[in-house]
């Protein structure tokens, strides 16, 4: 998952992003069609060049900045942004989250589901200069990732060995089936590590870690801490005449305003994630010489929820969480506070991954309903019309969360269920909620491409762990979804494990362990002269071998 | 002389103790707040499990009792260690070496700037007051004392860096250019003019009124009038009688403010994507990298100390009646 933080916390920033916001939305507007060179781009016609052309560099954006760009070590949201145009994984996702060539050239998976093989591509290089192997898909996978990779190391302890067959094909054989195994290979989820540098080494402390030697199109040029990180193109790339363009910078900028008016100056010529706040996206939306986009996050595809302590009464009762369900407005939620981003969700699986059932208890707002079932639960309204208070800490990722939490406040009091706020920073957030010290916060996780790798760790009840973040930290156990998510990570019959995953989702739906909020949508700005940027599931993620840059 | 050098023994030992309490009490400060840094590197990470923030745990040393930590701390930073930053892999002496220049830039030419345009407009206005120039220069210091500094910086990046487009809005230099001599000089003193011009605003506004305030009391005692009485020039009087009595005060704050410098600021920095200490003293606070922070803790304790020494040192040059003593 992402976490970006803004930089400053929230309350410090909605003063002046308001003061900023009425002096600059005249002035603004003027000033980006002043911009010199931005008139002559709009004017250009669309199809004047087509055809790729090398050089130019690409301003972008990273922030926050991370504290290493060795993608196996960290992976924050930035990192990965960063990071995995100099590291790779083996594969990457089209759209549909189908697997694409990235190191392997091909692969194929035995009927039985059992053993994985890999055709790697030749005249591969690391940045230093020694072949690419596959011994080091072997030493990453079996030794590297799972020794510092929480992700990595669920998925490859389920494989009974890892070979090398020859210098070019590796074979992974598993325990028992995991058909969500081929969406393992993703660069963040497992980046490929030069065996040469980590084998026997302190992971963690080997001084290679601060000059990242990958495979990817880009290499590490310098990283200035606290201004910029510079990347250039690696000249002995394994695809012949790629990548297109000399280098990527990226500019640590950690005030949100500034960020925007990066943008709107052209000073970067991307932004992802969550570099400019939602709010701020209908206006750069309208400026002339950028294009808004929100494809290119399907294979994190991001849910957020209001995640429920399931310890604290009346909250194990699903009739009260349902009344919360049915006391707020999501649409509401998606076009007010997220500005129109993202899509109201029916149930625990995002509709951009796969085995998403829309047909399950859904939740319109109804006020009545929300009342009627508080009534039914004897929570009657004392003389301030309080029928139940809970303590809401709203999560310390920016200004919208807090927005967020607010709406909710007010939503929640219209039905009686009085709601204190309480804030926090995000080590104070991480250790309350992996500690089950909290009531009810929102959060939210990524998905993975595949229910068994990103949904069913915050339902089952096998992954209830004190002390770990993004577990089943509610706390909700059923016997049922555990079964049917365990069933399911292991059936290889698609049609069967549809089957499976929609009756997940409809008792999901019906027991309501956390109530969803948003199908969350980033923005990614590109100016008009970026090209082929942002073509597959990992969007901005991606190596950006084959993007260019128009003159 | 033998005065002053006593003075300053005395006032270094009390310095030194000083500083021991203020690094156990940091210590303990930063370590109250809830949550650690691998806490915080496990929920960026946005996957964890147990062994993860185990592992980070032990490499960090935290899974040792908290005596323990102190005790190690306290050694290293006796022995000019300020340790090791875990999330950065990186010897803290180092991190702090790499933002002081660009701090100290910023800082100490706002710092310079705002003495000298505050002295001599706060000077002017007390000259003349009651005229015009004196309401203006009070309202406009008025104006730069109660503004945000964060709004004044993105009022003025707004103006001359996207509508007129004449200077950066933001960063220390210029990405990739690879300037060097003078042509690298020129380069970051382009990018430090709208950061400088905010923040020097801000502390302009506090010594022009101070400088104002002081003079016009000063002004009206009995040596002013014998200086007037004995003949002397206008300009001999300002300069020599009144703001040299009036100064006093400013000295004082200045010298408080001195000791900030190196902390840098974390509006201005964060505004203009300057990479100084205060906003890695920010980011380690939200990181709970506790080892960056005391570093800087002790750093800027230091020159608070030193500044402090100074001042007093100052007020005896510029007042030898103000005698050295304990």
């Amino acid at each position: 998952m992402t976490r970006r933080l803004s930089g400053i916390p929230a309350s410090l920033q909605r003063g002046f992003r308001r003061s900023v916001h009425r002096a600059a939305a005249a002035g603004l507007l003027a000033a980006a069609l002043a911009i010199p060179g931005t008139a002559a781009l709009v004017a250009a016609p669309a199809m004047a060049q087509e055809t790729p052309v090398r050089g130019g560099v690409l301003n972008s954006i990273v922030q926050p900045e991370p504290p290493t760009l060795m993608l196996g070590l960290n992976q924050q949201g930035p990192t990965q942004t960063v990071a995995g145009k100099i590291y790779q994984g083996l594969l990457t996702y089209d759209r549909k989250l189908n697997p694409l060539p990235s190191l392997a050239e091909s692969w194929t998976v035995s009927p039985d589901g059992l053993t994985y093989t890999f055709k790697l591509f030749q005249n591969v290089k690391w940045h230093d200069g020694k072949p690419f192997s596959a011994a080091d898909v072997v030493f990453s996978t079996s030794k590297f990732l799972m020794e510092v990779h929480p992700r990595a190391r669920a998925v490859f302890s389920r494989c009974e060995s890892i070979k090398a067959l020859d210098d070019h094909t590796v074979e992974f054989k598993l325990k028992e089936p995991f058909p969500a195994f081929i969406q393992a290979f993703e660069v963040s989820s497992a980046p490929i590590v030069p065996a040469h540098i980590y084998e026997g080494s302190d992971y963690r402390t080997n001084p290679a870690n601060n000059t990242p030697i990958g495979t990817g199109p880009f290499k590490l040029k310098e990283w200035v801490k606290g201004s910029y990180i510079q990347l250039v193109r690696n000249e002995d790339y394994y695809k012949k005449d790629l990548p297109y363009l000399d280098g990527i910078t990226f500019r640590v900028i950690p005030d949100a305003a500034s960020r925007s008016l990066a943008l709107e100056s052209g000073q970067v010529q991307q932004t992802q994630y969550s570099d400019l706040e939602p709010f701020e996206v209908p206006r750069m939306k309208t400026l002339p010489n950028v294009t808004l986009t929100t494809e290119g996050y399907e294979f994190v595809a991001p849910m957020a929820w209001l995640e429920i302590n399931h310890r604290v009464k009346p909250l194990d009762d699903k009739r009260f969480r349902k009344a919360i369900a049915y006391a707020i407005d999501r649409k509401f939620i998606r076009d007010k506070i997220w500005f129109g981003l993202g899509r109201v969700p029916t149930g625990p699986i995002n509709s951009v991954v796969k085995f998403y059932d829309p047909k399950v208890t859904t939740y319109e707002p109804s006020p009545e309903k929300a009342k009627a079932l508080l009534d039914e639960m004897g929570l009657k309204p004392d003389a301030k019309g309080v029928r139940a208070t809970v303590k809401l800490m709203p999560m310390p990722y920016g200004e919208t969360w807090t927005r967020l939490g607010e709406y909710l406040k007010q939503a929640l009091g219209k039905v009686g269920v009085a709601v204190v706020l309480e804030s926090t920073d995000a080590a104070g957030w991480a250790q309350r909620v992996a500690n089950w010290d909290y009531e009810i916060t929102t959060n939210f996780l990524y998905q993975y491409g595949d229910p068994a790798l990103g949904v069913a760790r915050t339902y089952i009840s096998s992954n209830i762990r004190k002390g770990v973040l993004f577990t089943n930290t509610m706390g909700y156990s059923n016997p049922k979804v555990d079964e049917l998510f365990d069933q399911a990570s292991r059936e290889n019959d698609p049609a069967k494990r549809q089957e499976q995953y929609s009756e997940v989702q409809r008792i999901l739906s019906d027991d309501l362990p956390v109530v969803w909020l948003l199908e969350m949508e980033f923005p990614t700005f590109l100016d008009k002269r970026v090209k082929n940027a942002n073509t597959t599931a990992i969007g901005v993620n991606d190596t950006y071998e084959s993007v260019w840059l128009a003159k | 002389m033998l005065g002053f050098a006593q003075l300053f023994a005395s006032r270094l030992v009390k310095a030194a103790a000083i500083l021991i309490a203020i690094v156990v009490m940091n210590f303990f400060l930063v370590h109250a707040a809830p949550g650690d840094p691998a806490m915080v590197m496990a929920g960026e990470a946005g996957a964890a499990d147990e062994k993860f923030v185990a592992q980070l745990r032990e490499q960090f040393g935290l899974d040792r009792p908290l005596y323990e930590q102190l005790g190690t701390y306290v050694a290293k930073v006796v022995q000019g260690d300020l340790g090791f930053s875990y999330r950065q892999q990186r010897p803290v002496w180092d991190i702090l070496a790499e933002r002081l220049p660009a701090t100290l830039v910023l800082t100490l030419t706002a710092f310079l700037l705002a003495l000298a345009a505050g002295v001599a407009l706060g000077t002017l206005a007390a000259i003349a007051v009651g005229t015009w120039a004196d309401s203006a220069i009070t309202v406009i210091a008025l104006l730069a004392y109660a503004t945000p500094i964060y709004w004044i910086g993105l009022m003025l990046s707004l103006l001359f860096s996207i509508q007129l487009g004449w200077l950066p809005a933001f960063g220390y230099e210029t990405i990739g250019a690879g300037y060097t001599g003078l042509a690298h000089v020129a380069d970051v003193a382009v990018h430090l003019i709208l950061p400088v011009i905010t923040l020097a605003l801000f502390y302009m506004a506090s010594y022009a009124r101070l400088t104002r305030a002081s003079m016009l009391e000063v002004r009206g005692l009995d040596f002013v009038k014998t200086a007037k009485a004995k003949g002397l020039t206008q300009s001999r009087i300002v300069t020599r009688h009144v703001l040299r009595n009036a100064i006093l005060p400013v000295i004082t704050v200045a010298g408080i403010q001195a000791g900030q410098l190196v902390g840098g600021s974390i509006l201005i920095e964060t505004v203009f994507a300057w990479p100084g200490i205060g906003r890695l003293a920010f980011e380690a606070v939200l990181q709970r990298d506790y080892q960056v922070l005391l570093g800087i803790f002790l750093v800027t304790s230091i020159m608070v100390i030193l500044f402090n020494i100074l001042t007093d040192i100052l007020y005896g040059l510029v007042d030898p009646r103000i005698q050295v003593s304990q």
